[in-house]
């Protein structure tokens, strides 16, 4: 069995345990690499359905190429996509860094989802290898009916077996792609043969590594205009996948903050 | 945005966790190794070292980390690299495991930090599951403490063999050999009493970087591997191929009009044509088909893969099943004899009900005897009659319902697994034995009725009926309500049949009469008798005053029956007259009253005596339950005797 065999037999087996133990469940499509590997596992853990909604929590200001592949893929993968947008800036916490506060509008608008739906489950494509909060993720992590995620409290996980009760009006965000780094997610893509946006080739010198809202997001320099390339490239890059995120670094505690009200 | 706008330490830990040299090297797989230990014997700054030492850490780290230290006034701290959460950085403590990738030259690594408090044991267990070895962390100067020695004991437990222990700090011993000797000794006394052998025990200094990635001139006595040469020698587990097949079954889907049954096989292979057996059913089936989306078309399948499969008939099979092949089928039992570790903050009691999930089945279970207790610093094994939190123990659980399992030291995937309590994951376990059940009996044909044998295996004990006779007042129902509580806690099947309670339905139509009693004692007796059947133990509370209805009684029910004499003199009963019932008959109002216008027939040889006038209601309980016990006994059964001395 090979490494990428091994990762891709476990996030089936956790999307399997979701599909089987929450419903109504949802998974968080960004229309990013990440979550089209996820989609992509979903149809081979169940033979080629998406038994769930697709949901694009959408910002509005995220880049025309993002918007084009959403309508072509969601039609072509048959998905039941729910597309809700989010609210203004100015109903986010005021006291966030301007990045942040700006990302927090996608964990109002999951909360507005999560009322509207009342998804028990929710899949969200985040690595441990992203960010260190991320890093101490469980698999299945319980979040409170505000969204909140007690981090100084978290479940025990272990041997494979997931906290799937829950209180009425709380949820579970899973996370099938937690084992991922970024490489082994290229390296799918490639021997999958996964459909990914254009704005990750090169274009000017410069490409995306990260996807996020076009305000808040910069492109990295590179002239990797194959997915091989995008390999090779970051087979020997010193600088970290998120750099060009813009809400991870104003504050020390920023990010942190994010997650805990229930970003992703 | 640029990161000159960050502070040190969020770059620090968004370069850390993302570590660009983990992508330097090919697509193997990075092998994920626990660092575990008490708190503050530097594990956190072992990483931070590790993480240096092999080149590991991106240029200028080492200048951000002391700006972060600064910042908090501190000196450098290795482990602000690592503990990732504010909460964390501030208290100076790891909460949760977390991991970090970094690579040697011989290949990649995932490094799980555990938490050393024991109040994050169970956060400590979610992180060193996912290793395959482990390095034990122990101050030279503080020697083996208590953690060192629990974490030590859930490594064992976890089924970690791979241990390598490094005594640390050892600058704080003057880097003496013979100090350094004594420690050793002791670590090695104490793994060796769990049976593990380490593979190394290394001599360091975290924060000075003695024997991490090159020997120390520091320590010329020392002439074994550095950390890393350890690292580089820890070997990659491989998925239990060769094994018999386990193949749990996690879901049935139906998307059209066949059933999919899928999971992930845990060890073994399976072939199109193989012949399956469904644990604990029974029932077999040929695979027809193996099913896959987006991939060559496969006619087998070996262990670590999640497929899916179609039969070749339509058995009912569902999440929980374990499919086999049909000479090696797991065990059926009952009863199992596990070996637990307990996190929840509420102890683990006896009599306690919780649900053991293994693989992808659950069975509702209770805590039938614990056995012992074991002492983590001595591994002694005491008495006790609770497990407290972050305490190991060997217990024997029973379930009603029909349990496939394997032994742990057979098949390590399916012979373990987790307690659960209200939904929450409560503790750990790992089976050591799995009680079996005669294989004739547990395959139910439809047209062959349950006997109350199998009623009384499932439940763990037989049904009894324990007729309770008295006066009014003296004591009866008040009695069979404790024992039915105190016994519903401990598992049993237990009801009370009240005679008030069967006048107002059943025998509403039955007065006071001699004739009437007898009539309402047949009828109670019938029912009792049914109900103990069934596998309950019953309590029949009825004043019962006539000895040749109580025979009557003990004749309709024949064995497994108790005549219990609820004894207290006419004169305190009339004193409580709970319902009033005394004064009403004193005065008339009613007719027929045992003890005060028609006799009450003491018993001449009852099975027992209780003297609620001379008794505490504790102790005539304790009598009551002690009966219960005797009376309600497998036959045969005697289960594990206790444990004197503890082996693991």
């Amino acid at each position: 069995m090979s490494h990428l065999d091994a990762l891709e037999s476990q996030s089936i087996y956790i999307l399997r345990e979701a599909y089987n133990r929450l419903k109504p469940l949802g998974m968080l499509w960004s229309l990013g690499k990440d979550s089209n590997v996820m989609l992509w596992l979903a149809r081979k853990a169940f033979l080629g359905h998406v038994p769930f909604a697709a949901i694009h929590v959408d910002t509005g200001k995220k880049f025309p190429e993002m918007y084009e592949f959403r309508e072509r893929f969601s039609k072509e993968w048959n998905l039941n996509l729910i597309v809700r947008d989010c609210p203004p800036v100015d109903s986010v916490d005021p006291s966030l860094p301007p990045a942040a506060r700006s990302a927090a509008r996608k964990t109002e608008g999951l909360k507005r989802v999560m009322n509207e739906f009342g998804f028990k489950g929710i899949i969200a494509g985040i690595r441990r290898d992203e960010q260190a909060t991320r890093a101490k993720e469980r698999v299945f992590s319980p979040r409170a009916d505000n969204g909140a995620w007690n981090f100084r409290d978290q479940p025990p996980e272990f041997w494979d077996h997931f906290k799937s009760d829950l209180p009425e009006g709380a949820h579970l965000r899973v996370h099938p792609l937690l084992a991922w780094t970024e490489l082994d997610i290229w390296r799918y893509i490639e021997r999958e043969n996964i459909p990914v946006v254009s704005l990750y080739y090169t274009k000017n010198g410069k490409r995306y590594r990260s996807l996020g809202d076009q305000d808040i997001t910069s492109p990295v320099e590179s002239n990797a205009s194959t997915i091989a390339e995008i390999i090779q490239e970051l087979e020997t890059t010193k600088t970290s996948e998120r750099a060009g995120r813009a809400m991870d670094h104003e504050r020390e505690d920023a990010f942190e903050r994010l997650r805990a009200s229930g970003y992703m | 945005m640029t990161q000159t706008t960050s502070t040190a330490a969020a770059i620090a830990e968004e370069e850390l966790a993302s570590n660009p040299a983990a992508n330097t090297n090919d697509d193997k797989a990075r092998f994920p190794f626990a660092i575990v230990g008490h708190v503050d014997h530097g594990k956190s700054t072992l990483i931070g070292r590790l993480l240096h030492d092999t080149g590991s850490l991106p240029e200028g780290k080492l200048a951000e980390l002391k700006a972060a230290s600064d910042k908090r006034g501190g000196v450098l701290e290795w482990s602000f690299l690592l503990d990732a959460f504010q909460a964390e950085r501030d208290q100076g403590i790891t909460i949760d495991t977390t991991q970090i990738f970094f690579s040697t030259a011989k290949r990649r690594y995932v490094i799980i930090d555990a938490p050393g408090h024991k109040e994050f044991l169970k956060n400590a267990i979610s992180g060193v599951a996912q290793a395959q070895a482990a390095f034990l962390v122990i101050d030279a100067a503080e020697g083996v403490r208590e953690q060192s020695r629990r974490h030590a004991l859930i490594l064992h437990i976890l089924g970690l063999r791979q241990v390598a222990v490094l005594i640390n700090k050892i600058d704080l011993i003057d880097h003496d050999a013979d100090r350094y000797a004594a420690v050793a000794a002791e670590i090695r006394h104490y793994l060796g009493q769990l049976g593990v052998t380490p593979l190394a025990l290394v001599p360091i200094s975290a924060r000075n970087g003695d024997n991490i990635a090159s020997r120390s001139e520091k320590t010329p006595w020392y002439d074994g591997p550095t950390v890393v040469d350890v690292l580089d020698n820890f070997v990659p587990a491989l998925a239990p191929v060769d094994q018999h097949l386990r193949l749990p079954v996690q879901d049935v889907f139906k998307f059209d009009h066949r059933r999919i049954v899928a999971g992930r096989i845990e060890s073994g292979r399976l072939r199109v044509g193989d012949q399956l057996v469904f644990s604990p059913s029974g029932k077999q089936a040929k695979i027809a088909s193996l099913e896959s989306w987006s991939a060559a078309p496969q006619i087998a399948a070996g262990a670590g893969q999640s497929i899916a499969l179609t039969l070749d008939d339509e058995l009912f099979i569902q999440r929980g099943d374990i499919a086999t092949h049909v000479e090696h089928q797991p065990h059926l039992a009952h009863q199992a004899t596990v070996r637990l570790f307990w996190l929840d903050t509420a102890p683990l009691l006896a009599g306690d009900r919780l649900k053991l999930k293994v693989a992808t089945s659950e069975y509702p279970v209770f805590v039938e005897r614990i056995h012992a207790v074991i002492d983590v610093g001595n591994l002694a094994a005491t008495q006790s009659d609770r497990i407290d939190q972050n305490a190991v123990a060997e217990v024997t659980l029973r379930s009603p319902a029909l349990m496939a399992l394997d032994k742990f030291d057979e098949f390590a995937k399916t012979g373990r697994g987790v307690l659960l309590r209200d939904g929450d994951i409560v503790g750990g376990a790992i089976v050591l034995h799995a009680g079996a059940v005669d294989q004739s009996r547990h395959l139910y044909s439809p047209t062959q009725s349950i006997g109350s044998a199998d009623r009384a295996s499932a439940n763990g004990h037989r049904g009894a009926v324990l007729w309770l006779t008295g006066l009014s007042g003296s004591g009866k129902s008040t009695l069979a309500v404790s024992a039915e509580h105190r016994l519903f806690q401990r598992g049993r099947q237990v009801v009370v049949l009240d005679g008030d309670t069967l006048r107002q339905g059943l025998n509403s139509d039955l007065g006071f009469s001699p004739e009437a009693r007898a009539e309402n004692i047949r009828r109670t007796a019938e029912v009792a008798k049914l109900l103990a059947e069934t596998g309950l133990i019953v309590f029949v509370s009825l004043i019962s005053p006539w000895q040749a209805d109580r025979e009557k009684a003990r004749r309709i029910v024949g064995e497994n029956f108790a005549e219990i004499y609820v004894q207290a003199d006419i004169e305190t009963c009339k004193s409580r007259d709970p319902k009033g019932l005394y004064k009403k008959a004193l005065q008339g109002e009613i007719k027929n009253f045992t003890g005060i216008d028609q006799p009450y027939e003491a018993p001449e040889k009852p099975d027992l005596t209780i003297d609620t006038t001379a008794l505490t209601e504790e102790q005539a309980l304790q009598h009551l339950l002690d009966l219960v016990d005797g009376l309600s006994a497998l036959n045969g059964y005697e289960g594990r005797k206790p444990t004197d001395s503890y082996t693991i």
